[in-house]
């Protein structure tokens, strides 16, 4: 795991030298997260990271995970999808389902903390037990217009805490407590985002058979309808009758998602006329995700619906142009025509592309302005920084506070 | 020339901030002008000063929220420049500026009542967010104008902005805090008066470092 010094190169001494200065502020203080899984999911990937940096910065960090069963899992997907606004049937024997393990979890697990930092609505319920100690509760998922029923059995959660935390500006509802904008971050020394010999890049071409004689057209999505991977196709159609062009989609595996292997399919079924689009499975393989979106020369993310879109962020990071729905957290990344181009439709997105295809000077000064936008407002020092802020919020009310 | 020593070393402060969300959102240009009569002035230093640091890199437009919402969103141009010529510098309290943006605001619909029936669409609303400040003292502090200058060159530029902008503005000083102390510490009013003239509006914050480092070392080659 990365050291914090190792982020000075990038960002600078004096953002280190801004946490270590806000960390001493807190010393003595300890910080339990508390979440539903210790791997895989955005969550668990930005605690595994954070975690070890604010201990190495001297705040005690702690992470523990809640326990629960399948039926468990199964009722809090069904409360991810309706929060997400779509239509799912919840029943009463679905909250008495969440309630019986969120109580199994109330009665084992110690909430040691000064600091109790709840991840998302799994572990929700734990705040029942709140003594002296803070709260947070802080929501990774888009609530901008969710189910009701849902909404309000949280509510009563909800207001227990001392703050919550959203992700966008559009997530945050009307709420009798702080609420608090942080956006998720990307890790400029993971695999995904750290910098790649150029050998390396052209291997993984090369393994998958692309050649480099055409512009490359890349978006990194699951093959999930919400990703529009039919639309983007129908994008670099429209592309290709101007500019010769090729189109990679690449995604992880969707073995255990029936919908998601239908995608596929439908997916694989349009794209089989044109040698030119290239369909890859990739499970969880983070380097070469990178490596693909290093060759490219245009990033798309024509998503439907969006939580944050942290591949886009990850895109702008690597200088790349992109164009990218103006859904859920997106507009917060591109500001449209300065750090990227923002689409509304199929024939918008097309239009960008050729655009900056186009236009080769103004793509790079679209992905230049977006590397620079990431370092300022998108690495996980500057998450890391907020969190420590939040932490301060927690014992100083006003607005202006001098430390 | 020896160097003229502080008679008062300057301790260089940072401000971090975090985003506080209201739950408030407005969709029409009557919406937002009635909203920003009321929100905390938090909101109103928020929405004027965040391009300023979260989009440093762009030379420096746009300049606030409002004007980029009125214009991308509303395809209100007009407005939309009228409220990024707004001359910041000129007002020295939140208050005066709010009044000056919801004036600008409202005598637009006076005269272009059509616009009242323009809407932004779901997901493009305007979110009106509140900016908490957190000041902290750093471990540098100058006793001369040569070390000033040094420290000013590796400070974060969020230090450099909370001197000039937010103590100015939002802790209601007249003046930033670097003429502040060019002038009664160092002595040097043609100095201070010159720092003191710089639009910092019109520039991104390493452009007004470096403006402030060049001013320095000019004055220092005397």
């Amino acid at each position: 795991m990365a050291k914090l010094e190792e982020y000075i190169p990038i960002v600078g001494q004096s953002i280190i030298d801004d946490l270590k200065l806000l960390a001493k502020r807190l010393e003595g203080k300890c910080v339990q997260h508390i979440n539903s899984t210790a791997v895989g999911g955005g969550v668990a990937e930005i605690l595994t990271r954070a975690v070890p940096l604010l201990n190495e910065m001297g705040l005690n960090t702690k992470w523990d995970v809640i326990k629960g069963g399948q039926e468990f899992f199964e009722v809090t997907k069904k409360f991810h999808n309706c929060l997400h606004g779509r239509a799912e049937e919840i029943t009463q024997r679905d909250f008495d389902i969440f309630m019986e393990s969120s109580e199994a979890n109330i009665r084992m697990l110690n909430t040691y903390g000064d600091i109790v930092f709840v991840h998302d609505p799994q572990p929700i319920a734990l705040v029942k037990k709140r003594s002296e100690n803070k709260w947070l509760w802080r929501c990774h998922i888009d609530v901008s217009n969710p189910n009701q029923k849902v909404w309000k059995f949280l509510m009563d959660f909800i207001v227990n805490y001392d703050s919550a935390v959203f992700s966008a500006p559009s997530f945050s509802q009307r709420l009798p407590i702080r609420q608090f904008l942080i956006s998720p971050s990307i890790d400029p020394l993971s695999d995904k985002n750290k910098e790649l010999p150029q050998e390396l890049i052209d291997s993984i071409l090369r393994k998958y058979e692309i050649k480099k004689d055409k512009p490359i057209i890349t978006q990194i999505s699951r093959f999930d309808r919400l990703k529009d991977p039919i639309g983007v196709i129908q994008a670099y159609l429209q592309v290709k009758k101007y500019i010769d062009c090729q189109l990679i989609l690449a995604g992880g595996s969707a073995s255990d998602d029936p919908e998601g292997m239908q995608v596929l399919e439908e997916v694989q079924e349009k794209a089989k006329q044109d040698p030119d689009i290239h369909i890859l499975l990739l499970p969880q393989n983070d380097i070469e995700v990178n490596a693909l979106q290093r060759a490219s020369d245009v990033i798309i993310q024509k998503s439907i619906k969006e939580g944050f879109g942290l591949t886009v962020a990850e895109a702008l990071w690597k200088a790349k142009p992109v164009v990218a729905s103006n859904v859920g957290g997106i507009p917060l990344q591109i500001k449209h025509k300065y750090s990227g181009l923002l689409c509304h439709s199929i024939d918008g997105a097309a239009f960008a592309i050729k655009q900056l295809l186009h236009s080769p000077a103004y793509a790079k000064k679209l992905g230049e302005n977006g590397r620079e936008n990431v370092r300022n407002n998108f690495l996980l020092t500057r998450h890391l920084k907020e969190y420590m802020l939040l932490f301060l919020s927690l014992y100083h009310t006003e607005d202006v506070v001098k430390l | 020339m020896e160097l003229a020593k502080a008679k008062e070393t300057f301790r260089f402060h940072t401000r971090l901030h975090l985003t506080e969300l209201t739950g408030l959102r407005a969709t029409n240009l009557t919406q937002l002008s009635g909203l920003i009569k009321e929100v905390p002035g938090s909101c109103i230093y928020h929405h004027t000063h965040r391009f300023l640091q979260q989009h440093q890199y762009l030379s420096p437009e746009p300049p606030n929220d409002f004007a980029y919402w009125v214009t991308e969103i509303l395809g209100e141009d007009e407005l939309g420049e009228m409220l990024s010529s707004i001359d910041t510098i000129k007002y020295s309290t939140i208050r005066s500026l709010r009044e000056r943006i919801t004036d600008t605001i409202d005598d637009y619909l006076k005269s272009n009542p059509l616009s009242k029936m323009k809407f932004a669409r779901t997901g493009e609303e305007f979110h009106f967010i509140k900016s908490v400040s957190f000041i902290l003292p750093t471990d540098y502090s100058a006793s001369d104008l040569k070390e000033f200058l040094d420290i000013l060159k590796k400070v974060t530029i969020d230090s450099i902005y909370f001197h000039i902008f937010e103590s100015r503005l939002r802790l209601e000083k007249n003046d930033n805090d670097f003429s502040n102390w060019i002038r009664t510490s160092i002595g040097n009013n043609l100095l201070a008066d010159k720092i003191s003239k710089l639009d910092p509006y019109t520039h991104t914050l390493e452009g007004l470092r470096d403006n402030l480092v060049s001013m320095i070392e000019r004055e220092l080659a005397r």
